[in-house]
């Protein structure tokens, strides 16, 4: 899979840092473990930017490319940052069957940026999954953590104008 | 803390009197899809209601209920995923389904207080409106043969005692005190139970393998497949959220068999309840020693820990997973040495899935013989399906092996809704193939479904109707995998790539009839050389389509149509003279200006601008609008 690097500048605090330390202290000796930690680390920042990626390799004494390598592998790594609304669409074979792409086309109309990406103002992100295991509310998309059932391109014309309107 | 086995025994005998006293319950679906919809906010809504009222509750099993407190209880997944949130009200076993907080109140005031039914929120069949008060009763369960999810929804999820009580750790029990561990390989065997996560191993012969071939190891594993990543598949994921007791002690009576002491269960992250279920079903069994250090007292020490998966298909196969265990990109390795010789951490390992896991307490306690009684010649016990897609009611199946996909679809599953025609199944997602309406009477078993050219995979059964269009769904399944490649060997990362290539050609109306020969040829020489089971499983989906729907193909290539108006290219939208009047409607919507005409004639559309979008067909009142 193609990932794309952030082209947003780093903003990490000595908060998150010092968290992310913490973890990697208490991993390190167990090199099996560095998936673990990655994904502690993008707990924090949200995302893994190559930054972080970089202290992540130092504190667990490995190559910057196995981190990397790792981290462009998995899809649920994030080389980028998510918007304020993450719009997670399912697009797994139930949802596909009943529509999904249909809702898909009409996220990226709107929005006017595609899957994996975030919207300038930082306030929408699009990122396409692969089944959350909900197929009896098929098609199913999440926003951060609310999950809407049974979508429709008609509804998250909707719901977006809903969530702009919140700002 | 358990320390003995007869602590346990009395243990167990208080924890079964102690649900037989708890007569009334309210159990709470709070698997992924009830919560989904709101499952957790009806419970606290009922709790605070309850307490309102001044009635008794229990939130956990209490041995101290007389019978006068109701249980309030968040149980497992229900698997009627389409109708939640579920509540299931004791002892009458009625089943109230897709209830909101707004209905918290009635059920309050009308069942609990006065013990009355409500019909409202009661199951109504979708073509004759029959009614039905018991969950049992209800069609979709009562053809159903539950062992894997026998306590899937009638149990608290998060609670040891419960599952003590119904019998639970009493495998493992049997096991480490009265049998060897050939004994234990020996009755698995016997079984004849097959690995139900995709090809259909004997798991009797995996564990006795994995036992005998490296006697001298110091170490042993014992791994866990719960990287459902069959887009479509969910029985696992109900499994590990609504029975995690059940995995655990399958995998120490695993453990005991082949000689290892630590386990792994690999899950993915998108299921965060699975995870925080068995996090805790983990915490309390050592706590209560039935995991850890010399397990009540008999030796047998066995360790377990949960590793997150990162999204990423090919962990399913089971030499990915375990590289992925130690912390690596999940690519696989080549076979032969088998993971039985050396598997994770280059030692020898036992990895079975989840839904294979499940089973073990339940032959373990039954006997081989009773769980054999089940079933075809080849294929032993039951199989669960997660029925989705086009059908009345979606959600978790579980039938005898060699039950055929009429009964499923159309007694369990309701049928095909909105009176459109059955066009195929999907079976074993994107490693499996299609099977056509002149096979639904086929028994379904391992052996039938690869003579047809599917498989059953993990056991994802999406159904398709005559909207359709199989060309694309095969383009769908090749996307999926041509993105999951891992890239490791050529015949996957480039072959698959061609071959979505060919599809996306026909799909856009380019394509040629030499294609199709020319994609059955590529199908055949990726299955025969990719490395693992993902590539060589990647172009079933292509061969069972040529295979059942090659007029479709043709229709695409030669007539340059998509008989189910589902490919753009191939489709054109046409308003119809005489149910035109007029009304602009649908020039007022389209999105780029491609319908011209005046206010009570004739509109056209121009078909050069038209993106078909479909607005048009969905604005017009008059149905004038068509695809062709």
């Amino acid at each position: 899979m193609q990932k794309k690097r952030s082209s947003f500048p780093f903003t990490g605090t000595p908060e998150q840092e010092k968290q992310l330390k913490a973890i990697i202290d208490a991993n390190k000796s167990d090199a099996s473990r560095l998936m673990f930690v990655m994904q502690e680390a993008q707990h924090i920042y949200g995302y893994l930017p190559f930054e972080v990626q970089e202290m992540i390799a130092e504190g667990m004494g490995m190559p910057i490319e196995k981190v990397y390598g790792i981290s462009t592998f998995y899809a649920l790594f994030s080389l980028a940052p998510k918007g304020k609304y993450n719009i997670s669409l399912c697009m797994g074979t139930a949802c596909y069957v009943k529509g999904a792409q249909k809702v898909m086309d009409k996220l990226v109309e709107i929005l006017g940026i595609g899957p994996d990406e975030c919207t300038p103002d930082g306030m929408f992100s699009i990122t396409p999954c692969r089944c959350l295991g909900a197929c009896g509310l098929a098609p199913v998309m999440t926003v951060n953590d609310e999950v809407y059932a049974a979508v429709t391109p008609e509804k998250v014309t909707k719901l977006l104008a809903e969530l702009k309107e919140r700002g | 803390m358990f320390k003995t086995r007869e602590e346990l025994q009395k243990s167990r005998a208080a924890y079964v009197a102690a649900l037989n006293a708890e007569k009334k319950k309210i159990l709470v679906c709070a698997g992924t899809g009830c919560v989904s919809g709101g499952a957790l906010k009806v419970f606290d809504k009922l709790l605070e209601l309850l307490k309102a009222n001044n009635v008794k509750c229990e939130l956990e099993l209490s041995e101290e209920n007389d019978g006068s407190a109701i249980g309030m209880k968040k149980s497992g997944c229900h698997g009627f995923c389409e109708m939640g949130p579920l509540v299931r009200i004791e002892p009458q076993g009625w089943l109230y389904t897709k209830v909101k907080v707004e209905d918290c109140e009635e059920i309050v005031e009308k069942t609990i207080l006065k013990g009355e039914h409500i019909e409202r929120l009661a199951f109504h069949e979708l073509k004759s409106g029959i009614v039905h008060k018991e969950q049992e009763d209800i069609p979709f369960y009562k053809m159903q043969d539950r062992i894997v999810l026998k306590h899937c929804g009638l149990i608290d999820a998060t609670s040891i005692k419960e599952y003590i009580a119904v019998g639970g750790y009493e495998a493992l029990e049997k096991c480490i005190f009265d049998m060897t561990p050939e004994g234990v390989i020996q009755e698995v065997l016997d079984s004849g139970l097959r690995g139900r996560g995709g090809a259909g191993f004997p798991t009797g012969r995996k564990w006795d393998l994995a036992r005998r071939l490296v006697p001298d190891a110091d170490q042993k594993y014992v791994c866990c497949n719960g990287d459902e990543g069959d887009p479509g598949a969910f029985m696992d994921r109900s499994i590990m959220e609504g029975d995690p007791h059940c995995v655990i002690e399958a995998m120490a009576i695993t453990g005991y068999a082949i000689g290892a002491s630590k386990g792994f269960i690999y899950v993915r992250a998108e299921y965060p309840i699975a995870v925080q279920r068995l996090q805790l079903a983990i915490d309390k069994a050592n706590e209560m020693g039935l995991l850890g250090k010399n397990i009540l007292g008999s030796g047998f020490d066995f360790e377990l820990e949960i590793r997150l998966g990162a999204g990423a298909f090919v962990c399913g196969e089971e030499t990915a997973l375990m590289t992925s265990i130690e912390g690596n990109r999940g690519e696989p390795r080549p076979r032969p040495p088998f993971p039985a010789v050396k598997g994770l951490f280059g030692k020898p390992t036992v990895e079975n899935n989840v839904e294979t896991f499940a089973n073990i307490p339940h032959i373990i306690r039954n006997g081989a013989a009773w769980f054999a009684s089940t079933g075809t010649e080849k294929s032993k016990g039951t199989k669960v399906f997660a029925l989705g897609g086009k059908i009345g009611h979606t959600g978790l199946v579980e039938v005898p092996m060699g039950t055929t996909l009429r009964t499923i679809i159309e007694d369990i599953g309701g049928g095909i809704p909105n009176g459109k025609k059955f066009k195929a199944a999907q079976t074993g997602g994107p490693s499996g193939g299609c099977i056509p309406d002149s096979l639904v009477d086929t028994p379904i078993d391992y052996d039938n479904l690869t003579s047809i050219g599917c498989m059953m995979g993990s056991g994802g059964l999406i159904v398709m109707d005559e909207d359709n269009c199989m060309v694309d769904i095969a383009r769908f399944f090749l996307d999926f995998t041509v993105d999951e490649s891992c890239g490791k060997c050529t015949p996957c990362r480039v072959g698959i790539k061609r071959l979505y290539e060919k599809l996306d050609k026909i799909i856009n109306g380019q394509g040629e009839l030499k294609d199709l020969d020319e994609m059955e040829e590529l199908c055949t020489y990726i299955k025969q050389n990719a490395l693992c089971g993902l590539g060589q499983t990647a172009p079933n989906p292509v061969l069972a389509t040529l295979r059942f729907f090659r007029d479709e193909y043709v229709a695409h290539v030669v007539d340059k149509k998509c008989p189910a108006h589902v490919c753009k290219s191939l489709m054109q939208y046409k308003i119809i003279e005489d149910k035109c009047k007029g009304c602009t409607a649908c020039a007022r919507k389209c999105p780029v200006g491609a319908i011209q005409g005046k206010v009570k004639e004739l509109h056209t559309i121009d078909q050069a601008k038209c993106i078909k979008c479909g607005a048009c067909i969905d604005t017009c009142k008059f149905s004038a609008i068509v695809k062709e």
